[in-house]
């Protein structure tokens, strides 16, 4: 059960990316988020894992309030909180393998990593998981030669390592063709439903979110304008959302 | 309006026009240009002089062998009759006319049955012996020269001599003295570069991080953290020479025979290998009880001890190893004194190695318990706790610092060096304590960022020359006092170029492993050092391309290289050598520029 009450952020220019926003995710739950560019979808799934600092508020999760956490502790919330990115966000020079290892991070003595050292558990489960993405074979190659749709593969596989109670995917789909975008939502679905992992998914495509989510939260500059079922947003709601001169597409 | 805007625009146009003819009439004035001096004839001279001489680099010569054929010849003429011996024609001979003269007249001098197409000089010859180069001459096909030269202000009452030596070349050419030398110091030249880059390169990659913002800007600490920490530095490096050198003691002791030396290190190694590898499990979900982690700690600390135990054998073994191998390896002896280098350094820097590692450790062990204790702690008693921790901490900052003022202009006066800069520290420290109380986040990382950026701009505004002037002083004139001087100079440089390539890598992934909840030195080297390979690697060979051209002219300081040959035939005036030296510098430098792009491009 993931708890949002009152957060707000203030960036240091000054300008208010999330304004008193509040809502309840309970666990399991596919849960997108929409609204324009610059409406603070990415500020408020990075201050859930405290990329961002949120600026008052708290955030409650499995009854911790995670804007308070120390160093120490949010080291050990990340780790059950995956996190999948518009840009994959993968590190290209190194091999996809050490892309999807690095996710389990959070778990290994730092100690180890210095000598780039794994447990075989981990290389095993790494195998495991590239292949329930379907990319088992591309493991070895590095992860710029991989095209758009098995990088962010990559990504979420990197993002499964992490044996994460809940994933944030910051528009996981925007750099992707409609056809790619419907095959890592599956994947996202999948894991949704198999693993019973809470999903926390920014969205652009209105036809994503009838799709894949069981609910929808909408944000405008900052504020919380819509939280309900995905069919719940008729035309009125949409104009809501996206302004007055906005159109339905698609 | 217009007109008087169209005024003012050429006035000012003119002033600046005037202005420039000022500067620039300023600056032939200060570098004293002058055409006289590049016209007058003298000049000339001596410029072709020295051009014709560095066209001829001092590389080949050729065996000579030397005939010489001399004449007697009397200046003035005798009274009487000049007794003339006949030449014996069969061998080769010189004949003058007139066969007598007053000094400083001109007389001719031909020569027969000489060996054909040679040249020599010709001199005379006082009785004092002294050679008196009076020209030079080349034989024709027949062996016939003739040419004229002027005789010296010499009379004397004795008959003197006029000599000439016909130099012939014998067998092929070979190098000569100079080639040779300038092959020895060049390969020196080269291999000092390499270990001032090598040596650069290990200092400022980690120092580079430093110097980066993007990972420096988050690191944020408390002020009770601080404080402990800047207490616990100088107490871990004190405590860590003490062990260090408790540490030497057994090692000494352990150190008789080569072979036993060697299994204690082995069975040391497997230990601490064991130890750590209980210690630090590779994955854990939970925290493990506090009887656990407290064993641990003990066995880091066990395994850490015997690290430096085993680093102490090492050196030791590896000294022994030296001195045993030296008489056996013949020829290929400088391998031997390698190891025994290596081992005296590592010797060396163990004290170093230990203190600093301590001193990071129980600074960082200081922190993590103060921090521990004090979340305890109610807020009313936490802001007095602060206020004393960071005035101790602020005066023994202080203390450190009068302590080096000191060293440096020894003023010895207690109350300048002890007693203010502890009061100043402290209420320093204390003043920062009340200033914090409300949001104690104190932006150390960028603290640290700019101390570094400071010092790497000061050493590398210092000319690589200038300080192997310092290094000279240190170690002696010598290639060692230019690796150490250049060294320095590459550290400064190398780690500004690296902290600005980790500077501008991409965010995205660092983001990615940061969100995994991996520990800020996991980000480094998983985020950070796989994309900054490629700079890393074409920086430092471009650094050892221009440390190469550094090392030639390191020499000019006594650095060692080629450059102490250059600027010694230089000042002898012997610019055939000289030519010789800087070929070699074009070539090695134009081969390097070669090298490095080629492997730039490979590589990246």
């Amino acid at each position: 059960m993931l708890e949002i009450k009152n957060l707000s952020k203030t960036y240091e220019g000054g300008v208010q990316a999330l304004k008193n926003v509040s809502f309840q995710v309970p666990k399991g739950q596919f849960l997108a988020v929409i609204g324009l560019s610059g409406s603070g979808k990415s500020t408020l799934l990075r201050c859930i894992n405290r990329l961002i600092d949120s600026t008052s508020g708290q955030i409650l999760w499995n009854g911790m309030d995670i804007c308070a956490a120390n160093e120490e502790e949010i080291r050990l919330i990340r780790r059950r909180i995956g996190m999948v990115f518009q840009h994959f966000n993968l590190v290209h020079r190194s091999s996809v393998l050490t892309n999807v290892l690095a996710g389990r991070l959070g778990y290994v003595n730092p100690a180890w990593s210095l000598i780039n050292r794994f447990p075989k558990e981990d290389i095993a489960k790494a195998f495991r998981q590239l292949e329930r993405v379907g990319i088992a074979d591309k493991a070895q190659q590095r992860a710029d030669e991989l095209s758009g749709g098995q990088q962010q593969r990559v990504g979420i596989a990197r993002a499964l390592m992490q044996d994460p109670e809940m994933i944030l995917a910051d528009e996981p789909v925007a750099s992707l063709d409609p056809v790619l975008a419907h095959s890592i939502m599956q994947y996202l679905e999948k894991i949704n439903q198999e693993d019973g992992v809470t999903v926390l998914c920014s969205l652009h495509f209105l036809d994503l979110v009838h799709r894949y989510a069981d609910r929808v939260v909408a944000l405008n500059e900052g504020q919380l304008v819509f939280d309900g079922l995905p069919n719940e947003i008729d035309d009125l709601k949409f104009k809501e959302i996206y302004g007055k001169d906005a159109e339905r597409v698609g | 309006m217009k007109k008087s805007k169209a005024l003012s625009r050429s006035l000012r146009t003119g002033i600046l026009v005037l202005l420039g003819l000022i500067i620039y009439a300023y600056g032939f004035q200060v570098t004293r240009v002058n055409l006289k001096e590049i016209q007058s004839e003298q000049r000339q001279e001596s410029l072709t002089r020295v051009l014709r001489a560095l066209a001829k680099p001092d590389i080949i010569e050729y065996k000579l062998d030397e005939a010489t054929v001399e004449i007697p010849y009397s200046i003035p003429c005798p009274v009487g009759d000049v007794n003339l011996s006949e030449p014996d024609k069969g061998k080769a001979y010189l004949t003058v006319t007139p066969p007598c003269a007053d000094p400083e007249t001109e007389v001719q001098i031909e020569g027969f049955n000489f060996a054909p197409n040679t040249s020599g000089p010709i001199f005379f010859i006082p009785p004092s012996e002294v050679r008196l180069k009076r020209g030079d001459m080349t034989t024709d096909s027949s062996g016939h020269f003739s040419t004229t030269i002027r005789l010296p202000d010499r009379p004397d009452e004795n008959i003197q001599k006029i000599i000439t030596i016909a130099r012939t070349r014998v067998g092929g050419p070979q190098l000569t003295r100079t080639a040779i030398e300038t092959w020895e110091k060049i390969v020196e030249t080269i291999f000092l570069a390499l270990l001032a880059t090598t040596f650069g390169i290990l200092f400022a990659i980690p120092i580079s991080f430093f110097a980066a913002r993007n990972l420096m800007r988050d690191v944020t600490t408390t002020v009770s953290a601080l404080a402990l920490s800047i207490i616990g530095w100088p107490l871990g490096i004190w405590l860590g020479i003490q062990v260090a050198k408790q540490v030497q003691k057994v090692s000494g002791a352990l150190t008789s025979n080569g072979w036993i030396t060697l299994v204690i290190l082995i069975v040391v190694s497997l230990a601490v290998y064991w130890l750590a590898r209980w210690a630090l499990p590779q994955e854990e979900v939970t925290k493990p009880a506090f009887s656990v982690r407290a064993a641990r700690a003990f066995a880091l600390l066990i395994s850490g001890l015997l690290t430096i135990l085993g680093m102490y054998l090492l050196a030791n073994l590896a000294v022994l190893a030296g001195n045993a191998l030296r008489p056996s390896l013949g020829s290929f002896g400088f391998l031997a004194n390698f190891f025994s280098s290596l081992g005296q350094i590592l010797n060396v820097i163990i004290v170093a190695i230990t203190a600093l590692a301590a001193g990071g450790v129980v600074s960082n062990l200081a922190g993590r318990v103060g921090k521990t204790f004090l979340d305890r702690l109610s807020m009313g008693t936490r802001l007095p706790v602060n206020i004393l921790l960071a005035a101790i901490a602020g005066a023994t900052l202080l203390l450190l610092l009068a302590a080096v003022i000191n060293w440096f202009y020894q003023i010895n006066r207690r109350d300048l060096i002890l007693y203010w800069p502890a009061a100043i520290g402290a209420i320093l420290g204390a003043f920062l304590a009340i200033r914090a109380r409300k949001i104690d986040v104190l932006p150390i990382g960028l603290a640290i960022y700019y101390i570094t950026r400071t010092i790497l701009n000061a050493l590398r505004a210092i000319e690589a020359l200038i300080m192997a002037i310092v290094f000279v002083v240190w170690v002696g004139i010598g290639p060692f006092a230019g690796v150490l001087a250049l060294s320095l100079h590459t550290i400064a440089a190398l780690a500004k170029l690296y902290s600005e390539q980790v500077e501008s890598i991409m965010a995205g992934p660092l983001e990615a492993i940061r969100a995994t909840g991996a520990t800020r030195l996991q980000t480094v080297i998983y985020g950070v050092i796989p994309q900054i390979v490629p700079p890393y690697i074409s920086f430092t060979m471009y650094r050892w391309d221009i440390n190469v051209r550094m090392s030639t002219i390191i020499g000019f300081a006594g650095g060692g290289g080629i450059g102490f040959l250059l600027i010694q035939n230089i000042n002898l005036l012997n610019y055939r050598a000289a030519s010789a030296q800087m070929l070699a510098i074009a070539i090695v430098v134009a081969l390097m520029d070669y090298l490095s792009s080629y492997m730039r491009e490979k590589v990246v």
